[in-house]
């Protein structure tokens, strides 16, 4: 390698920052003698800044439209994920619903059963319920697939599902007689499915939108 | 922005296609215009950087989270470009007019996609005569001179992108340089 192959190599290294002192000072050392290869490299570093000058070009328009239409389908999964991020209240419902018609039959048709929200003090006499005379009951009170017989106080809501209120007590055998328990909130009576179902609805958003 | 595109990649290897479009906004710029430097016209350019997205999409699994998603997105632009470089006819050239612009050959399409009219005409000339000097160049030293002097990549970042040892990209943008010396000296 001659003196001018050997400083045109070491020119391309000072260009990618890679001379160490030595083959810093060597270079120097060439080039002030020999003009040849200071042409040279004012002739490298004239084509770097002509090629850094060089402008930016832009992509046309609609370039990215035209390659996400391009693109395979996506998957069926994610389209779904996102289109319930998008509608949280369709897909709360939706799935509600799901799980409503699913727990409505498994409550409706297997659970036959007397259930009583609370027992506390009440008489329970074959599928009746008795709140008696002198005895309150705090807060709701839910009768499931039996009737209910008010003689005390009721402090709150009163469900019956599958059942009535009876509002006398006939089962003394003393004739009718009116009841006279009270119920210090709303009596609502659930007979059919659909009554049920909607029974959820309301107890489900009344959860979902009370603020306390 | 790397965070925000390292989210995005995540998104996408989900599953979430639209997660993709925001990449491609942000690299659409940088991939076209590799693209345009390498294979030298708009046509092939915009066909190639479509294909370069699209194919990034389909082997997103592929991409290590790991690495920097610009050198792999880089990798395959440019494998596609040398790709299309070698499968082209041998009548093909550079004044050939492109489908769908004619009357308009290369040069001048040139023009209209990045030079306003305000500049001067020498370098309106002086911008084509660069064009078109680095894309005489053989595709090897192309993408080099390309990825290091206007997508401004450090020599390690392109011995990444091209997946060769760093003392080839270092030899071959030696002779990139001097090929380009010899060809642009006299402007
Ligand atoms: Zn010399």
């Amino acid at each position: 390698m001659n003196a001018h192959s050997e400083s045109i190599a070491l020119m391309h290294k000072y260009l990618d920052g890679d001379l160490n002192k030595t083959e810093e000072q060597k270079l120097q050392g060439h080039l002030e003698d020999c003009e040849d290869c200071q042409a040279h490299l004012r002739e490298l570093k004239r084509t770097i800044t002509l090629l850094q000058s060089a402008e930016h070009i832009k992509a046309p328009a609609n370039f990215t439209d035209k390659v996400m239409n391009n693109l395979p389908k996506e998957k069926k999964r994610m389209i779904y994920k996102r289109w319930v991020k998008s509608h949280p209240f369709i897909v709360a419902a939706a799935v509600f619903f799901i799980f409503m018609l699913g727990g409505m039959f498994t409550d409706w048709n297997q659970d036959s059963q007397l259930v009583v929200s609370k027992q506390e003090n009440l008489i329970i006499q074959g599928d009746t319920v008795i709140v008696p005379e002198g005895v309150v009951v705090e807060g709701d009170l839910l009768v499931k697939n039996g009737n209910l017989i008010i003689e005390g106080v009721i402090d709150g809501d009163v469900t019956i599902v599958n059942g009535e209120l009876i509002e006398s007590t006939s089962l003394d055998g003393e004739g009718l007689m009116a009841s006279v328990g009270e119920i210090n909130g709303e009596l609502q009576t659930v007979n059919r499915m659909f009554d049920w179902l909607w029974y959820q609805i309301k107890s489900f958003f009344s959860g979902v939108f009370s603020t306390d | 922005m790397d965070q925000i595109i390292r989210d995005k990649i995540k998104q996408v290897k989900k599953g979430d296609q639209a997660a993709f479009s925001d990449v491609v906004e942000y690299y659409q710029h940088k991939i076209y215009q590799h693209c345009y430097r390498m294979l030298g016209n708009a046509h092939e350019a915009e066909d190639m950087a479509q294909e370069a997205f699209i194919r990034a999409y389909v082997n997103i699994d592929s991409f290590d989270d790991g690495r920097k998603f610009s050198t792999w997105l880089y990798r395959i632009a440019t494998n596609l470009t040398i790709d299309r470089i070698r499968k082209r006819k041998p009548d093909f050239f550079l004044d050939a007019e492109i489908k769908g612009t004619e009357g308009l050959d290369m040069y001048s399409q040139l023009a209209s996609t990045y030079i306003s009219p305000s500049d001067k005409v020498e370098g309106i000339e002086l911008q084509r005569y660069i064009h078109h000097e680095i894309s005489e160049l053989p595709p090897k030293y192309r993408s080099i001179i390309i990825l290091r002097y206007i997508e401004e990549f450090s020599l390690q970042e392109i011995s990444e992108i091209l997946d060769i040892p760093l003392g080839t990209v270092k030899t071959r943008i030696h002779r990139g340089r001097e090929a380009l010396r010899k060809r642009l000296r006299h402007v």
